[in-house]
């Protein structure tokens, strides 16, 4: 058993101490990713020994002559009595300097739609391969929909190293195969690691088996990934949640801690989707168009100098323009504008069908809008049997775990963002407007996938068998 | 000029944000939600949270206490000092009232604490509430792992597991049937470690009981009990003045108590960090009864 280290919490102020990092995994059946996340809990002392204890027996009844660290992720009675994960789990470990919200994807069932989910708040994606395999169609899916969805970052983890008996060549043929294929499909940043997740290698400490490789280790890597540039950076998107417009002031004894405010206090709440925001800056309100100028960012804890991406707070502004939930304060360069006519990538995540002419609705940021669905141009192929890049085929509706582009006509004007750019306020979801089921995720605009359209017009001719009006 | 522009939030301010947004979508899009308040820590950490989230409005919505008629009498009391601190509404479902007239039974092992489901389900639809917030976490159990923010319950206020709506982005989905209703959870990706940072470093007030104490507690079940009218010693066991503190505050019948000396949230944060136990696994008998004790209990309409 490794050496288990404790954590405790650096120091319990509001603003100081560690900082928050969201990762998914994804991985194929069979390639250790159970092993792998009960490896990172187990090794970051996040398991317990009433857990391990549990785990240590169901081990032992299954014959196993060692605790299977894989047990530590069992979820649901169902998954249990056959063996298999439905569902996205939620698991949390820290160390000193991170606290870390894992999304585990299971690989076999609904892929596309545990991933979509996952990667959808992910900074990273921890992808694993079997050494013994190398880059499987699986993983080029998975690294598809990590594209797709611009997960600032992807680790390969080459699982089962000891396998191979620490091969470097075998580590390096893979690691290559692996960045010519992230790069053709436009994933931005990308590091491999060689990883035994039953023996520990470079999970957390260092192989001595590895020499050759002088990178990070798993949680390593984890624990310095940059994580937060990609939002704070970007223009200023903040959805309005709620008007503060107290009739009554907040009378109770917890409110004499709290900033006192004048009788005709008005505000607007909501969180920093991107960017930031000082007192003084500029904004335009979306979709009117409007200017205003920031006056105050408040908060319960007092006003604020600055607000980045991630905060939830309140931003009053100078003038009095006329302002509800569902607007959109923002950057005044560059403003989305408000369109009614809509390309988006979509992901289907239902079983029922998407058709051309169904009526649905989509939710975006803090507003929702009827649509209607005018055209479906395609849907992604990501079978790669032609190669290294996915392509677009023709199709006439989109069934579960589809990735398609579909055309939507809105029944208002929103302002959308290009998910390429705002990943928060260029996403949407599609909304069952009778029984209010989430049917699909929505990416805005184009997306590196796109680009592989113009590819499909010359793939065309090697699928002169799918080609044709599907109908 | 603020030299730290570009500084990472902290974990703490990540997950306030988040709870905060979380708890202004359900206030901005339902029609009559209601936040679920026993006293215990985690619930009053999230009504902290709505105090925040709409300052300097007061909260818009009232709170709900399911009564077992065996809570600890400091719990009882911090509750409503804490509900009169934050300015909310208090309504309370006491199961109790559901024995004295029949609609319930007594279990022969005592616990009351799979008896909550009833009266809670009554007072949501009384109150026709279709949104009701949760203190739940997702790393308290392996059921709750797989708990969405937004989760959806049926007529019955059942949880289907199998069959939960995905939730992208932060885009939370609270559309539902008439009848139906949704448990939101603004918890769902705090630890316990993280509730207790966020209690130190807000000052927050906790019922006295989660700090060390001297109590007459006795073993039983690998756990410390204590020993109170509702739980007498049994014959042969012994009893022993302890200095203990609990880990969570639920039905006397079925809570335990762990040795401690812990004093301060401070002494608590070092203390949970250096646990070797969970803390339902340290402290709750009712999730012993089987392997999917909670999953079973959270179908049925449970917290």
């Amino acid at each position: 058993m490794p050496q288990r280290s404790t954590v405790l919490s650096p120091t319990a102020n509001l603003t100081g101490g560690r900082t928050l990092l969201r990762l998914a995994t994804a991985g194929s059946v069979d390639d250790g990713k159970s092993t792998l996340v009960g490896r990172l809990l187990f090794d970051t002392n996040s398991v317990l020994a009433d857990t391990l204890d549990h785990v240590e027996q169901v081990s032992k009844r299954r014959g196993l002559d060692r605790a299977d660290l894989a047990l530590l992720t069992d979820g649901l009675r169902a998954e249990r009595e056959q063996g298999i994960t439905i569902d996205v789990a939620y698991r949390y470990f820290a160390t000193p300097a991170r606290k870390f919200i894992l999304a585990d994807c299971p690989g076999h069932v609904q892929y596309t739609r545990n991933t979509v989910t996952g990667s959808s708040t992910a900074d990273v994606i921890v992808l694993l391969v079997d050494a013994r395999k190398g880059v499987v169609e699986q993983t080029r899916r998975h690294l598809a929909v990590a594209s797709l969805l611009r997960v600032p970052h992807v680790v390969l983890v080459v699982n089962k190293i000891d396998l191979v008996n620490y091969s470097e060549d075998v580590f390096t043929a893979i690691a290559t195969d692996f960045a010519l294929l992230a790069r053709s499909l436009g994933v931005l940043d990308t590091h491999c690691i060689p990883v035994s997740a039953t023996e520990g290698d470079n999970v957390v400490t260092r192989s001595h088996r590895t020499p050759w490789y002088d990178g990070p280790t798993v949680l390593g890597y984890l624990e310095n990934v940059d994580d937060t540039r990609q939002a704070v950076g970007a223009d200023l998107r903040f959805p309005v949640q709620h008007v503060i417009r107290p009739q009554t002031a907040a009378a109770a004894p917890w409110a004499a801690r709290a900033p006192q405010v004048n009788g005709d206090y008005r505000g607007y709440a909501g969180k920093i989707e991107s960017g930031r925001v000082r007192p003084g800056d500029e904004i335009v309100v979306l979709p009117r168009g409007s200017h205003a100028v920031v006056e105050a960012i408040d908060t319960a804890d007092g006003s604020l100098d600055l607000a980045v991406a991630g905060q939830s707070v309140i931003i009053r502004l100078n003038s009095d323009v006329d302002i509800s939930r569902g607007d959109i304060l923002a950057a005044t360069d560059a403003p989305p504008a408000p369109i009614r006519e809509l390309t988006a990538t979509v992901c289907w995540l239902a079983e029922r069908e998407l058709i051309p002419g169904s009526r649905v609705l989509l939710q975006h940021g803090t507003s929702i809008s009827k649509a209607i669905v005018k055209s479906i141009g395609g849907v992604l192929d990501l079978h790669f049997e032609s190669g290294a890049v996915p392509c677009w085929r023709p199709t006439a509706t989109l069934t579960l775990n589809d990735i398609g582009r579909v055309q939507l006509a809105l029944a208002s004007p929103l302002p959308i963002d290009s998910y390429r750019e705002h990943r928060a306020t260029g996403a949407f979801i599609i909304v069952d407007d009778a029984d209010g089921w989430t049917l699909g995720a929505g990416l805005a605009g184009s997306t590196p996938l796109t680009a592989w359209t113009a590819d499909n017009t010359r793939s065309d001719q090697h699928y002169p068998a799918q080609q044709g009006n599907p109908s | 000029m603020r030299t730290d522009q570009l500084r990472p939030l902290s974990e703490l301010q990540a997950l306030e944000s988040e709870s905060i947004h979380i708890i202004r979508e359900v206030a901005a899009t339902f029609r009559s939600p209601i936040m679920l308040f026993s006293g215990g820590k985690d619930s009053v950490v999230m009504l902290h949270l709505a105090a925040k989230a709409f300052w300097p409005a007061p909260i818009p919505f009232g709170v709900l206490h399911v009564d077992t008629g065996h809570n600890f009498p400091e719990v009882l009391q911090f509750r409503d000092e804490a509900v009169e601190f934050y300015g909310a509404s208090l309504k309370i479902a006491c199961v109790q009232d559901y024995i004295d007239d029949g609609r319930l039974r007594e279990r022969p092992d005592g616990t009351r604490n799979p008896l909550q489901t009833l009266p809670l389900l009554d007072a949501i639809s009384a109150g026709r509430h279709d949104a009701v917030f949760g203190g739940g976490r997702r790393d308290e159990e392996r059921a709750r792992a797989k708990e969405r923010v937004f989760s959806m319950r049926d007529e019955f206020g059942q949880w289907e597991p199998r069959n939960q709506r995905p939730e992208l982005w932060s885009l939370y989905n609270g559309r539902h049937l008439p009848g139906e209703h949704v448990r939101v959870f603004p918890l769902s990706n705090w630890t316990e470690l993280d509730v207790w940072d966020y209690i130190a470093a807000e000052k927050i007030n906790v019922p006295t009981i989660y700090y060390a104490h001297e109590r007459q507690v006795a073993f039983r079940d690998g756990m410390w009990i204590a020993i109170t009218e509702v739980t007498p010693a049994r014959p042969g066991e012994v009893v022993e003045l302890r200095s203990v503190r609990y880990r969570t505050v639920g039905d006397m019948s079925c809570t335990a108590a762990i040795l401690s000396s812990a004093t301060t949230a401070h002494d608590v944060i070092t203390e949970v960090g250096l646990s070797q136990l969970t803390e339902r696994g340290a402290t709750r008998a009712d999730d012993r009864l089987s392997e999917a004790a909670m999953e079973d209990r959270k179908r049925e309409g449970y917290f």
